[in-house]
């Protein structure tokens, strides 16, 4: 994915993403453990995910030693710390999916797209996770793709979603997620 | 802080309000099994092993971190409680790895121990285990996420004594692991090599990497010609390897083990410490003479120096040009004294036996390196000699006591004095005094009893004829942060010691691990084996430097003078600003 670090590293983010910083220690008047978490979303809204490198910038910026914040970054899920594909498929594995058997779908995306769970294809295109209760038990087993829902899906029908986001896919990789 | 009184056990104790119960319950005698928490560290209620009854409190507690009450009634050791700890402990075995016999620290491994006096005799719980590769890049530490049980010891005591933050837990709940930044090597990031997590892991989870290997090899080989050098911390613990009581020192018999191992020239890293005293307390002379640059910042501890380099590039400047001494030592060896043997110095295996996991990172430095080799082969922990001594069969505490060869084994008490904290700079007065006043300090002057101890901060102005020395000393990194800060909020120091470990080198990363009655750090321990040294040195005829016979004849017939030319090219170095810069915690605990 160095495609995608290459446009979005641009100083003026680097300036904007310091100018951020210094607002958050403001906000938090100094207290740089609750300034760090709004920094890493602002983060992770540029790229998709939070990167090496912007850890290490960001560490330096707060003055919170780069280890804790990788300790920060990677506890909450709503962080990755890896790059993030076009389409990010959840499986949901909550109760009422996993007894309709949503567990056989999950093995059937895993197989196919030669991932585990929580990681990212070579393309960059699918990134596989496993969800609990996505709100729609009444549709189960349910699967998110971005925020499209499929129901009812079975182990059959893998091989087609995944065709048709395929298609769908940009040439480039993909550049979303832009601030 | 009013008292107490509580009841543990259906017994009356008194405590501190404010302390804890297992701090009432230690006091009384009771002991309340725990795995993560460490008396000189901040609290962490993680590992649950030192779960309680409190009567009227409906769930168990966490004895390490809940506070005494008047009047209250504690249980430890009820059959529900026993109960519940066992399944607590058999639930982190059986998420480790099943190999304690092979395990580097059989025997030594507060799990283990813990295990056994639960009374776990069989494994009810089969679940799933994790797999993790070991990190192996660095020359003095291996990290074994596999043994790791989350104690979170390493990363408060990297955090907290040491001020370096090199690791901290990443990712949640069953996948968990302690690491550095970004998972890296331990080489690519700010870790100093301290040995320190090593010291208070209760498994295997942070060992030193081994170099008993190519020392057994140098050994078996007819062709190569192996010198041994031993820093002075390593006969005030060596005892502890066997079983004993921290606080006698073991010379002669190190030196008689050696030569049972099959080294062929057994050295002592005194001599060269006595070696660093001339060269440093010259500078320091000349520097004051000269009105500056001040203060002199000592340069013996690689791992302060590290943590310079990573943390405060901007005072590198301050940091005595000096080598450490088994540096000094090694460049000796395959000079100075190769010429005087006529051995070829490639036929040389220079081994060093230290308290300290960091030298092994300081042999590998270049800069450090004579005519293209490296002045040392290998490093050994005291840990790994007293393997050693295990592995041949030695008797040690029936071995002759023995004398280093000459002439580099000859030392005075100054150099004895530098395995503790202040040493260094107590050898480095007596010195420098007779350097400023072409006299020796009077007999009964020669202690300077106010930068011994273990106050963390220790400075001191000595009175020099009128000349007012002012020294400041800090072991352990936090300490030494505090130190910096003072002289960057202006106030003047002569001369600063760092020593990176807690106690200097006595407490060294490579030290022996703590006995099954002991904890790690302990300050009574470390003091004991301090103890030890301070003996040597008032036992000893000569204790300043400058009168070891050895080091006037090495200036007479090869280095000239202090700060010649010859020595600064065997016994002078350099220092760099290193990435990653050095982000210091303490306004940031998370
Ligand atoms: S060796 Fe020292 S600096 Fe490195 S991780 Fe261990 S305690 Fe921290
Ligand atoms: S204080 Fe001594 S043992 Fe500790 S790192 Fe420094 S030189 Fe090594
Ligand atoms: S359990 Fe899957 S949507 Fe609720
Ligand atoms: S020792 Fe008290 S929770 Fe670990």
């Amino acid at each position: 994915m160095a495609y995608r670090r290459e446009v979005l590293d641009t100083p003026d983010w680097w300036r904007e993403l310091d100018e951020y910083i210094n607002d958050q220690r403001e906000k938090n008047r100094g207290h740089v453990q609750s300034a760090l978490i709004p920094v890493l979303h602002h983060v992770q809204d540029r790229y998709g995910f939070i990167p090496d490198k912007a850890i290490n910038h960001v560490a330096q910026a707060l003055g919170v030693p780069t280890s804790y914040v990788c300790g920060v970054a990677s506890f909450y899920s709503y962080f990755s710390l890896t790059p993030k594909g076009s389409f990010t498929v959840a499986v949901c594995l909550g109760t009422a999916c996993y007894v309709q058997g949503s567990q056989a779908v999950v093995d059937e995306f895993s197989r196919r797209l030669g991932i585990r769970p929580g990681e990212t294809t070579a393309d960059g295109l699918f990134t596989l996770v496993e969800a609990r209760c996505l709100g729609a038990c009444g549709q189960a087993p349910v699967v998110m793709v971005n925020d499209e829902v499929h129901a009812a899906v079975t182990p059959e029908q893998v091989p087609n979603i995944i065709a048709h986001y395929t298609a769908l896919a940009p040439r480039e990789p993909a550049s979303s997620n832009m601030a | 802080m009013g008292n107490v009184e509580l009841t543990i056990n259906g017994v009356r104790v008194e405590a501190d309000s404010g302390s804890t119960i297992m701090d009432a319950a230690d006091k009384a005698g009771i002991h309340i099994p725990r795995l993560c928490h460490h008396p000189r560290l901040s609290m962490q209620g993680a590992c649950r092993v030192c779960i309680v009854e409190v009567e009227g409190v409906r769930n168990t507690v966490a004895s390490c971190c809940y506070p005494v009450r008047d009047g209250m009634v504690v249980r430890t050791h009820t059959p529900e409680i026993q109960r519940l700890r066992r399944d607590i402990v058999e639930l982190l075995l059986d998420n480790h790895p099943s190999d304690c016999n092979t395990c580097e620290r059989n025997g030594n491994c507060e799990l283990q121990r813990l295990a056994s006096a639960m009374g776990i005799r069989e494994r009810l719980f089969a679940g799933e285990r994790k797999r993790y590769e070991k990190d192996l890049s660095s020359p003095s530490v291996i990290r074994d996420p596999e043994k790791c049980i989350l104690c979170g010891r390493c990363i408060r005591v990297c955090g907290e004594i040491q001020e370096d933050a090199a690791l901290s837990q990443v990712y949640r709940g069953f996948d968990t692991v302690v690491m550095p930044a970004h998972n890296a090597g331990f080489m690519e990031t700010v870790c100093v090599s301290c040995g320190q997590c090593i010291n208070v892991c209760p498994t295997a989870a942070f060992l030193e990497k081994d170099a008993t290997a190519p020392f057994m090899k140098a050994i078996a080989d007819p062709d190569t010609i192996v010198v041994s050098q031993m820093a002075p911390s390593v006969r005030a613990a060596i005892g502890e390897c066997f079983g004993l009581q921290p606080g006698r020192a073991w010379e002669g018999q190190c030196f008689a083990a050696q030569r049972a191992l099959g080294i062929d020239y057994v050295f002592d890293t005194q001599f060269s410490a006595d070696l660093t005293i001339m060269e440093e307390a010259a500078e320091f002379v000349a520097k004051v003479k000269a009105g500056g640059p001040l203060p002199n910042i000592t340069s013996c501890c690689p791992t302060w120096v590290k943590y310079a380099e990573h943390f405060h590039p901007d005072m590198l400047k301050y940091l005595s040009s000096a080598k450490s001494p088994m540096s000094m030592q090694g460049a000796l060896v395959k000079t100075y004294w190769a010429e005087k043997m006529g051995v070829d110095p490639d036929r040389i295996f220079s081994v060093a036996i230290m308290c300290c996991t960091c030298k092994k990172f300081e042999a590998t430095r270049p800069e450090l390196h004579v005519d293209g080799r490296a002045a040392v082969d290998a490093v050994l922990t005291t840990r790994e000699f007293g393997w050693l001594i295990k592995h041949m069969g030695i008797d040690f505490f029936n071995l002759p006591e023995e004398e280093p060869d000459s002439p580099l084994g000859s030392s005075t008490g100054a150099g004895v004095i530098f395995g503790a904290t202040g040493g260094v700079t107590e050898a480095a007065l007596r010195t420098a005094y007779w350097m400023l006043f072409d006299k020796d300090l009077p007999k009964e002057a020669i202690e300077f009893k106010a930068v011994r101890g273990m106050e963390g901060v220790r400075v001191a102005t000595v009175d020099f004829e009128g000349l007012k020395v002012k020294a400041a000393v800090a072991h352990g990194l936090a300490n030494a942060n505090r130190v910096l800060d003072r002289l960057r909020g202006g106030e003047e120091f002569h001369w600063i010691e760092v020593m990176g470990c807690p106690g200097g080198c006595i407490g060294g990363g490579g030290q022996p691990y703590a006995g099954a009655y002991a904890v790690p750090l302990d300050e009574a321990m470390l003091l004991c084996r301090s103890c030890a040294l301070y003996d040597l040195d008032a036992a000893r005829t000569l204790r300043l430097s400058h009168a070891n016979p050895d080091i006037q004849g090495l200036y007479r017939d090869y280095l000239d003078k202090p700060m010649s030319h010859r020595a600064h090219e065997l016994l002078h170095t350099h220092y760099y600003a290193r990435v990653p810069f050095g982000i210091r915690p303490q306004e940031a605990q998370l």
